[in-house]
């Protein structure tokens, strides 16, 4: 995937929908591009926060241990994003996610993230809109499964 | 700080202006001969009668004696310029001095400026007034006495010259110098007023613009264009009114000053030419009194300018001292020169009614008590505006108490030299400010109170005339590049107890990762480490043995000659080695003329130029919006942000003209660019394989053609030789890590870790890495890395009394808790105070302080307060 599409796809995540294209590309030309293979760790619970993920092709099982066991919580494939709320908190993370078969991911830097963000104030807003509809459709979802 | 100009003149140059006035005196005799001599010659030598003349017993003829005086006129312009030259080189010596001095009185003040003031004036403001608003006082203290003595001396000698000759011309010369006295002053004071309403005005032309551009689209919308127009052709208007008026009164002034230049040659025609007649006045006198006459114009005009620039100083003086002397200034007596000897800390740190409020009202302590004592471990609880940050910064004096007193081992702090403060305690919070030198220098920071080691003779010899000067100005004669590393304070003697100390305080600080990976990156002068290409070698034929594996393969691209390497720069390809040295500098190559021909013929010339554009285009579009210096040109950028309007304007030509037409100096430009691609990290599409073919073509001629005399430019890559210019890690490596494998690092890493530790190589690399360099303000390390140093530069020299406010918070929370396990098994028996931001770490401190509200509500022995009811319970439970 080259910047154009990269950007382009970016866009259309409301995480990243209030930056420019311009900030999209420079998000994604510093972002390095990785392969797992099926059954790879991208990172796992308690893990340092330091990127978020978009996954450019494949899929990614979301896991969460509660006690001894592991449970899967969630399935991601194509432009998905991931890990982008550990960023904000300096807490470690808070699921594991494992690839399943071939994945292609995009690691987006956190650091460059936070920067890009902060000082680009609609950017800012951008994120808080995306990370309250998180919310609302968690518990939507919590609210769905009782 | 003296209080005034006039004073801070005398105070430290009283000496010099004296001599400088003394000698300018001695040089007016010579000045009025020198005046009298024409007239001599005229009358005496040339018109004269009654020869032969004597001068000091010599007989002399009439041409004889013509020539003789005229040579003594030569002597004596010789003389008065030589006068000059001196005068001029002392009083410029005596004011370059007196700036010197002044500006570093103004830097030891912001050393003793209290905290709080740095957020009140910017840095900016500080850097410019130390800088360039002091610059124009140097110059007027050097003339401040000695010019209006000089020139008004010279104006006087002038004036005696005429008045000598004929009292009435003498009056003639200066009585229209009232006149301009009075005059001149006036006008002068009305234009400079003129001036001020200029820049108001431009000021408020500005804000037009900035309007007109921010509601652009407004205007567009409405169709205002007109009323902007108008309302932009008013202020034009008025600037212009301004302007003219300016201009109108200069040119009356300059006017009216040559006039009057000019009115006083009419009295000396008329009324001189009348005594001329009437045989009161010698012909010869009327023209050295004409001659004299047009010597007064500059004196004059000197005067009147220092005037000006005198009032202008004495303004500029008021305005800095009033900047530099902030209340709450730490005073001298606790800055400079402390104690010899400094005892230890014992007893307690306690706090006693402590008020701490700022110029809003607003008290961040609002009546603290609190004893800590200094051979146990304490945590400060609360939230963030509880206070807990200012007790904490009360310990170290960074706060100081408006109110209320507090006492350090029972001496109160505010009577504590800094050196008392500085040798036994340390404090560390988030902010991290890491200074631009190696990561070995910030650590011993806290260590260089003042210079340590002697200088050998010849070097103290060489110093003799800098501490001469630096003792002449008031400032430190101290030199800054002695060892001021003072290991002995802290007990150390030898070499082997420091080195102990110092690998203690990295392995409590987790930074011997870190250091061992920086020594890594590094390279190795081998000469000075014996052995250890050997070492290494066998560490490089020990991994490829690995590579074998084929799941560690894929992590590791190695150098091979006949192939091309994706994940190193297009650069680093052709050359297949390390440049040494700047001509074959990755940066340099698109300038350099082997290069250049290695690409032509490899028929690669004109791809580069078409990727130089795409990848100009690129950076451009990416990096265009962002602030000039922002961190992210250094990271992630081809082209520095200095550089990028450069490139914006070769792609304007390039799109008008095209490619071929271009100069060679934007084809440069745009060569450079593709040599930093590295194919699989930056995924622009440049690099396809019919590219890759012709690079390793490129390789082949590189060396197979390159000339004997820029054999020693480069270090070819060879799988059985230690490349001294490469760093450690890719002479292990012989290769690079794969881009696309997330744990390629971390698992490339294990192995050589593996490795090294097989080799014993590791105190080595720890070595290294802590001369490595850090960058401005740190920027080479992540924030995590700087804490870990500030929090390492305090642990060094041994406190006796360790205050941390939540220094590891960019750490992630598992290694924050090893951190602060090891710190505080560090410090059994003395004293540490820890301000947490998680208060369920509370339990591991023997004693804690809960605040609220600028108060300390609950304080004393952990176990002992973590029953039901307590606030500390509350909070553990939360």
């Amino acid at each position: 995937m080259d910047l154009e599409e990269a950007a382009r796809v970016l866009k259309n995540i409301s995480l990243f929908s209030k930056l420019e294209p311009s900030k999209l590309k420079l998000l994604a030309f510093a972002s390095d591009q990785l392969i797992f293979d099926d059954g790879e760790v991208i990172f796992g619970t308690g893990d340092t926060a330091d990127a978020a993920y978009f996954i450019e092709s494949g899929k990614a099982d979301v896991y969460i241990e509660i006690g001894e066991k592991r449970v899967k919580v969630n399935q991601l494939g194509a432009h998905d994003v991931f890990g982008e709320m550990a960023l904000f908190l300096s807490t470690g993370r808070s699921a594991s996610v494992i690839a399943n078969g071939d994945l292609k991911v995009l690691k987006l830097d956190g650091n460059m993230f936070l920067k890009l963000v902060t000082e680009n104030p609609d950017a800012a807003l951008g994120v808080m809109i995306a990370l309250s509809e998180k919310i609302v459709s968690t518990s939507e979802n919590l609210v769905n499964s009782t | 700080m003296e209080p005034t100009l006039f004073k801070y003149i005398l105070r430290y140059s009283k000496r010099q202006q004296i001599t400088l006035l003394l000698v300018t005196f001695v040089s007016f005799p010579f000045l009025y001969f020198s005046l009298d001599l024409p007239k001599i010659i005229i009358n005496d030598a040339i018109a004269g009668a009654e020869f032969p003349k004597s001068i000091f017993g010599y007989e002399l003829e009439q041409i004889e004696y013509l020539l003789v005086l005229c040579f003594a006129f030569l002597g004596l312009v010789l003389i008065n310029g030589g006068f000059k030259f001196w005068i001029n080189v002392f009083r410029g010596r005596m004011g370059e001095r007196m700036l010197r001095r002044l500006r570093y009185i103004l830097y030891s003040r912001i050393l003793r400026f209290p905290l709080p003031q740095f957020r009140k004036t910017s840095q900016g403001e500080i850097i410019s007034m130390v800088t360039a608003e002091v610059e124009p006082l140097g110059g007027y203290i050097g003339e401040a006495i000695s010019l209006p003595a000089f020139q008004g001396g010279t104006l006087l000698t002038i004036i005696g010259f005429i008045m000598v000759q004929n009292p009435l011309l003498g009056f003639a010369a200066i009585a229209l110098y009232p006149v301009q006295m009075y005059i001149i002053p006036k006008l002068q004071k009305k234009i400079n007023l003129l001036g001020k309403e200029r820049v108001k005005a431009v000021r408020r032309l500005s804000e037009r613009i900035g309007e007109t551009v921010s509601g652009a689209q407004e205007i567009h919308i409405h169709d205002t264009s007109g009323f902007a127009r108008a309302h932009t052709a008013k202020w034009l208007a008025t600037i212009y009114e301004i302007r003219y008026d300016i201009f109108k009164r200069k040119f009356f002034v300059k006017f009216l000053n040559n006039f009057i230049a000019q009115v006083t040659p009419f009295l000396f025609y008329s009324i001189g030419g009348i005594l001329v007649i009437k045989g009161h006045l010698s012909f010869g006198a009327l023209v050295a009194v004409l001659a004299a006459y047009k010597d007064l114009s500059a004196p004059w005009k000197e005067l009147l300018a220092h005037y000006q620039v005198a009032a202008d100083a004495r303004i500029k003086y008021d305005q800095l001292i009033e900047q530099f002397k902030p209340a709450g200034m730490l005073a001298e007596k606790h800055q400079l020169d402390g104690p010899e000897t400094i005892p230890n800390l014992s007893g307690e740190f306690t706090v006693s009614n402590v008020i701490v409020e700022d110029e809003d009202g607003f008290k961040s302590l609002d009546s603290a008590n609190a004893i800590i004592p200094l051979n146990t471990t304490t945590a400060i609880l609360g939230s963030s505006e509880s206070g807990r940050e200012e007790l904490a910064r009360l310990a170290a004096k960074l706060t100081v108490a408006d109110k209320g007193t507090v006492k350090l081992g029972g001496l109160d702090i505010a009577d504590m030299h800094e050196a008392a403060i500085g040798l036994r305690t340390a404090f560390v919070d988030q902010s991290a400010y890491v200074f631009n030198g190696t990561i070995r220098e910030n650590i011993f920071y806290g260590l260089q109170h003042r210079p340590v080691s002697g200088l050998d003779d010849q070097a103290r010899q060489d110093r003799a005339d800098a501490v001469k000067e630096a003792e002449l100005t008031g400032n430190s004669a101290d030199d800054p590049d002695a060892n001021w590393v003072d290991f002995s304070a802290l007990g150390l003697t030898s070499d082997d107890a420091t080195k102990a100390h110092v690998d203690d305080i990295l392995v409590t600080c987790g930074l011997r990762g870190d250091l061992r990976e920086f020594g890594l990156q590094s390279s190795v002068e081998v000469s000075k480490h014996p052995g250890l290409a050997d070492a290494i070698l066998s560490a490089r034929q020990e991994l490829l043995g690995r590579l074998s594996d084929p799941k560690i393969a894929r992590l590791v691209e190695p150098f091979d000659r006949e192939k091309f390497n994706s994940n190193m720069t297009v650069g680093e390809n052709i050359l297949m080695g390390t440049p040494v040295g700047a001509e074959f500098d990755l940066s340099n190559l698109g300038t350099n003329d082997y290069i250049l021909s290695v690409l032509h013929k490899a028929d690669l010339y004109q791809n580069f130029l078409e990727t130089g554009v795409k990848v100009a285009e690129m950076m451009i579009e990416l990096f265009k919006d962002l602030p000039p210096g922002h961190e992210f040109f250094e990271q992630y950028s081809f082209i520095q942000s200095d550089d990028l309007p450069e490139f914006q304007l070769v792609l304007r030509r390039v799109d008008a003209n095209g490619l071929d037409t271009i100069s060679d100096e934007d084809k440069t430009r745009l060569l450079s660019l593709p040599f930093l691609l590295i194919p699989d990290r930056h995924r622009l599409g440049l690099a396809d394989d019919n590219i890759r073919e012709k690079l390793l073509r490129a390789r082949k001629l590189f060396s197979d053609e390159l000339p004997d005399a820029l054999k020693k430019s480069i270090e070819f890559y060879d799988v059985d030789s230690y490349n001294t210019a490469a760093s450690v890690q890719d002479n292990i490596l012989f290769g690079k890590i794969a881009h696309g494998r997330a744990q390629a690092r971390k698992e490339v890493g294990q192995i050589i870790d593996d490795v090294i530790e097989k080799l014993k190589l590791d105190q080595t690399l720890v070595e290294l890495g802590m001369d490595m360099p850090v960058g401005i303000a740190g920027g080479r390390l992540s924030t995590a890395q700087r804490q870990k140093v500030c929090v390492a530069r305090a642990l060094i020299k041994n406190p006796d009394l360790l205050i941390l406010n939540d220094p590891l918070n960019a750490l992630d929370p598992k290694a924050q808790e090893v951190t602060m396990k090891a710190i505080i098994k560090q410090f059994e028996g003395r004293g540490l105070i820890w301000v947490l931001a998680r208060p369920e770490l509370a339990t591991w401190f023997s004693r804690v302080i809960i605040m609220e509200e600028g108060r300390v509500v609950e304080q004393g022995e952990t176990v002992q307060l973590d029953k039901s009811g307590s606030k500390l319970y509350e909070l553990l439970s939360a």
